[in-house]
């Protein structure tokens, strides 16, 4: 190392070698570029201009680029009746499910900050729902909430005295009777979401762990000498620090599950009331089999995301928060 | 079970000056936070323990026993069964569900997607922490843009794209598209750790004149093996968990679904008993699990590093 320093080479040789490291660079990073190129970068072009064919799945293999060129997709999209209720539930769905696995996965650092015996081990049984195969889990998760034999509905009715079986999966509107009132509630959405509570707040709970064991303990300790509680300590002191994670992991998780399509497909098929965005662009994909309308379907999808996430952005920004 | 929350000795005691109130405010506080922990604790890991406790219970009983009595939360000795997972395993021909085919797919893909992906990423990784190039910029946003891309947006065009190739329901047009969606996700992965690495062992060994692939190869991977593992790990986990590409591309051909497609089709059918299809659940997790378990440190760590620089 000492070579670079002594024999120092002329201007001309120096920049013939930063030119080789950049070539040599480069070379290296070729293969990536390509395969990201060619599957995923035109395709994604592609889906634009399919958005604007009219294609069908039979004629996938004969169509040529810029053949029937069409807005018929578009106005497909856009007539349909179950356009805003769709985006209406991916909202809710994806708001819901965003607040509650991040919730969950707060609580869970917090509760795991402080070391004690057997915590590793209790890290690690945490990230179970996160790793397993969501085929498997969300299969689970119908039989134990199955109306006829789920244990779910069986030890509901022994313990808390359920009249009738609740079916949470097939259910798009129930009523829960709280204090002599009775409140709508959309049963299957609010287990979806529940569900997606439980899949992802590990991911969460990952990282808020990371962030609160990497924080320096002086602010809190100077905190407790000044005679501030635990609570005002957390909300003062701790939260305000986990701020700039939480913001992080809001978006990328509301980015995830608005587009999320294996959880909603293989717990209700998109049925009683859980039809999001993505389900429907399967539809209209495999059911219909108009590849052209589910590309439309899919732009807006992608449009709908980017102008929520602008201004999600421009919130935080105003807010004065760092991302 | 103890209650008692864990001491910490650090945890100086605030002022006893203090106002009256504030003072037992705070003892309140610190004692329902002490039953609240470990009771949260609790919670959270019944929570996400019970399902995985359910799958094995029902993998393990006839279906008559299930529906006589649903809500048994252990298996009897006399009830106690493997029938079901001779059952799930053993091929169509011979009267089973063929699940020891779906799991050779899926290993198979998955094996490949990762040997694929760590061949392709790490050099990429390299290039990117240590040999910077024109649009280097550029290229990480790419990256990252990727990994944040919907894939029911990209589903439709590959499917045309496969079916054009003729490469739909061939399980290769499967590697290429979990390559190209863990590929970035793994540059970044590594990258951290590449960067970790000092500079100056690798001008020593460009001085022994090594060039950059030797030094790659002969000082760079020996030193970020763990990293390494690491994300071959998460590339596995990733293409074994796969669902909707699997769905898209292979539905038509049984012979060629792999274990998540498997479970989810026989899923939907009423022909198949659901304490089997359980059976199947667990042979489609244990993998992965045993796998996470095998490698918890390795695997969290690197995810948390990857996330770390936001």
């Amino acid at each position: 190392m000492a070579t670079t320093a002594t024999t120092r080479p002329p201007a001309g040789h120096r920049r013939t070698l930063t030119q080789r490291r950049a070539r040599t660079g480069l070379a290296l990073i070729t293969p990536t570029l390509l395969i990201v190129v060619a599957v995923i970068v035109l395709p994604l072009l592609w889906s634009v201009l399919i958005a604007f064919q009219r294609l069908r799945l039979i004629n996938v293999g004969r169509a040529g680029l810029f053949e029937n060129l069409t807005l018929e997709n578009f106005e497909r999209v856009f007539a349909s009746a179950e356009l805003l209720s769709t985006l209406w539930t991916t909202v809710i769905y994806t708001v819901g499910s965003t607040v509650l696995s991040i919730g969950i996965g707060l609580a869970a650092a917090l509760a795991l900050r402080q070391p004690f015996r057997g915590r590793t081990a209790v890290r690690a049984v945490m990230l179970l729902p996160y790793v397993a195969p969501v085929v498997a889990v969300t299969f689970v998760w119908r039989i134990m909430l199955n109306p006829e034999f789920g244990i779910v509905n069986t030890w509901g009715r022994r313990l808390f005295g359920w009249e009738d079986p609740i079916a949470f999966l097939s259910q798009a509107q129930g009523t829960l009777t709280l204090l002599g009132l009775e409140i709508p509630v959309p049963t299957a959405l609010l287990t979806v979401i529940a569900f997606e509570g439980w899949r992802y707040f590990p991911f969460a709970f990952l990282f808020l762990l990371a962030r609160l064991q990497a924080l320096p303990g002086e602010l809190e300790e100077a905190a407790r000498m000044d005679g501030a509680t635990p609570l005002q300590t957390f909300r003062f002191v701790t939260l305000p620090q986990l701020m700039p994670v939480i913001a992080v992991l809001a978006v990328l998780r509301a980015i995830w599950t608005f587009n999320e399509f294996d959880d909603i497909f293989l717990l209700t098929g998109g049925a009683a009331g859980t039809q999001v965005v993505s389900v429907r662009v399967y539809e209209l994909l495999t059911v219909q089999r108009n590849v052209g309308a589910a590309s439309a379907q899919s732009l807006f999808l992608a449009v709908v995301l980017v102008v929520l996430l602008l201004g999600y952005l421009r919130l935080l920004r105003s807010r004065g928060e760092q991302l | 079970v103890t209650t008692t929350a864990p001491s910490t000795p650090t945890r100086a005691r605030p002022p006893q000056s203090g106002p009256k109130r504030r003072w037992s405010r705070d003892r309140a506080e610190r004692a329902v936070l002490r039953v609240l922990r470990p009771l949260t604790i609790a919670a959270l890991l019944a929570a996400v323990v019970l399902p995985f406790y359910y799958m094995l219970l029902l993998s393990l009983r006839p279906i008559e026993s299930l529906l006589l009595r649903p809500g048994s939360l252990v298996v009897g000795l006399d009830e106690l069964t493997w029938a079901t997972y001779t059952e799930v395993l053993t091929s169509v021909g011979d009267g089973g569900q063929g699940f020891l085919r779906f799991m050779a797919n899926s290993a198979a893909v998955a094996t490949t997607s990762v040997l694929l992906a760590l061949t392709i990423a790490i050099p990429g990784a390299y290039a990117i922490s240590r040999l910077p190039f024109p649009g280097h910029r550029q290229v990480s946003g790419l990256f990252v843009a990727v990994y944040l891309f919907p894939a029911i947006i990209l589903a439709i065009p590959l499917f045309v794209v496969l079916t054009r190739l003729q490469l739909r329901g061939q399980l290769v047009g499967l590697v290429l598209v979990y390559v190209s969606q863990t590929v970035p996700v793994a540059i970044y992965m590594m990258r951290n750790y590449f960067q970790t690495i000092p500079e100056s062992v690798e001008e020593a060994g460009l001085v022994d004149g090594l060039g950059r692939v030797g030094v790659l190869a002969r000082i760079v991977l020996p030193l970020a093996l763990p990293s390494i593992m690491a994300t071959g790990l998460f590339v596995f986990v990733i293409a074994w968990n796969e669902f909707l590409f699997a769905l898209l591309f292979l539905v038509e051909q049984r012979d060629r679904w792999t274990v998540s497609l498997g479970l989810a089709q026989l899923s939907g059918s009423v022909e198949v008993p659901t304490t089997v299809l359980m059976a199947g659940s667990v042979v489609v997790s244990l993998p992965v699990i045993v796998l996470f378990f095998l490698t918890e440190r390795l695997l969290t760590e690197g995810l948390a590093s990857g996330a770390e620089k936001g």
